[in-house]
Formats: structure tokens, sequence, C-alpha cells
């Protein structure tokens, strides 16, 4: 995977099946290590929104629920930020070509805010194309009080 | 993670308490479901109590939004009630918020069906 989260410690690595099952995983999953590592509130909801509508893209868009597809999640910790990176086995897309679900004319369409969400709850959000195929998006999200989690008792 | 639709009447207008997750898959898919069938049998006025609604993400907000439309499309009216802040806030950043119409409390909500 990419190089700009050198030094960040790997603390799970997932192959997951494509499966809405599997973005329940990768959810709760991310959301225990977000609460472990002192995370408020409202990033815990907002990384774990983001996480789910990535792996929601490439379990659907991505892979469309191929049962010979895989999706590989990682997730990487520093002391104050988190990094996801997820990976599918589809044909890929490009940003620009995703429609702006806030234009007046897409407003009320039933989909295509799931890119929007994801920008807007993490610091960097990063799509990146794989050969022959495939996509890798990496979340960031840095803790906004940058201190270190506090120790449990004893 | 799973999703809770309870109906109830007060007089033509009917409530759905939604309680737990509006996800895609069995989430989204239920409140689809249910708005549906009241279309189906006349039924215009609804009124969607969201206070117990855990966690939407966007394929929820996507069918809030169908579900709107659904509606006033057979000429009814679709009504939201008790958002929670995190509903309330992804409504506002998507611009959806003006489009439907909100209300805190189900007695003003009530009065504002024709």
């Amino acid at each position: 995977m990419s190089d700009d989260t050198l030094g960040d410690v790997c603390t799970v690595e997932k192959v997951l099946d494509s499966t809405l099952e599997s973005v329940d995983v990768a959810e709760l999953l991310v959301m225990d290590l977000a609460l472990s590592a002192g995370f408020d509130e409202d990033d815990l909801m907002g990384i774990s929104l983001a996480v789910r509508e990535c792996l929601v893209n490439a379990v659907k868009h991505g892979n469309r629920f191929s049962e010979l597809k895989k999706v590989r999640f990682q997730v990487l910790q520093a002391p104050n930020r988190i990094t996801v990176k997820i990976r599918d086995e589809g044909a890929g897309f490009k940003l620009e070509d995703v429609p702006d679900p806030l234009a007046e004319e897409n407003l009320m369409r039933s989909s295509g805010r799931g890119l929007f969400l994801i920008r807007a709850f993490v610091d960097e959000f990063t799509v990146r194309g794989l050969e022959p195929h495939g996509t890798e998006v990496t979340l960031i999200k840095s803790r906004a009080n940058g201190h270190p989690p506090s120790s449990p008792p004893g | 993670m799973s999703i809770t639709l309870t109906n109830r009447q007060v007089g033509d207008i009917t409530v759905i308490d939604v309680a737990g997750r509006i996800t895609l898959g069995e989430g989204s898919s239920a409140l689809r479901d249910a708005l549906r069938e009241l279309v189906s049998k006349g039924q215009k006025k609804i009124l969607l109590s969201l206070g117990d609604v855990s966690y939407i993400d966007s394929s929820g907000i996507g069918e809030l939004v169908s579900g709107f439309t659904t509606v006033t499309n057979q000429g009814g009216q679709l009504k939201l009630l008790n958002l929670t802040k995190r509903v309330k806030d992804l409504l506002q950043i998507t611009k959806l918020y003006t489009v439907f119409d909100v209300h805190d409390e189900e007695s003003t909500a009530i009065r504002a069906y024709n």
C-alpha cells in the first residue's frame, strides 16, 4: 500500500467477502479502534460513517457483491491519528466523474451522497487506481485535541 | 444492527415510529417497503418519527428522499419529526434539511397537515 503512513502501526488487516455483513464487521472494528484511540463521540460517528460508505462502495459498486472478489481492509494507528485503507477488485472510478450531490439537479436523487459524506467526516481522503484492476481508498482522521488517550486505571 | 417500524394512527395521519439503524440493506428496505405499502393503500398523510434512529447512512438518507418523492408524487405529504442531532446535521450538510417539513413536536407536526 502507499507509503504516506510509514511509521504508523498496523492494528488490523482483514480480507473480507463482498457482502453487507463485511460492511458491518469493518464498521464495528474501526469504531472499537477509534474509541480506544481516544476519539470523541462526534469523531467516532464520522469515522464510522466514512468507513461504512467506503466499504459499501467497495462491495457494491467495486466488487458488485461478487463471491470471487475480496475487499482488503487495513487500519493503521499513530498516537493521534487513525488511517484506514480499503481495496477492492472492481473496475475503478474517477472522482471527477461522480456528480455533485449538492447541485440542484441532483438534490432529490436517491443515491450519490456517499463520497460527499466520506469527505465531510475525515481529514484526508484519497483514491488510487490499482493495476491491473481495483481501487484503494485511504481515509485519515486525526484527533482534534491531540492528546494521547488516557491509560486505564490500575 | 436492526430497524423497528411501528405504525400508529392519529386521525387521518399515519405516524411511523422508526427506531434503530437506517442503513443499506435491511434498514433502508424496511423503510421503503413501509412507505410504499402505505402509499399503495391510499394513505396520503405520513409522519416519520425519527427520534430513536441511532444511525443513518447515505442509503438511509436516499430512502428518506425517495420516500418523500413517492408520497409527494401521489399527492400526499411526508413530514419528519424528532430528528436526532446526527440526522439533522446530515440533512443540513447534504442541503436536504429545507426540502423536508421538519418538526420537533408531534402536535405541531399533526397540525401542519392540510
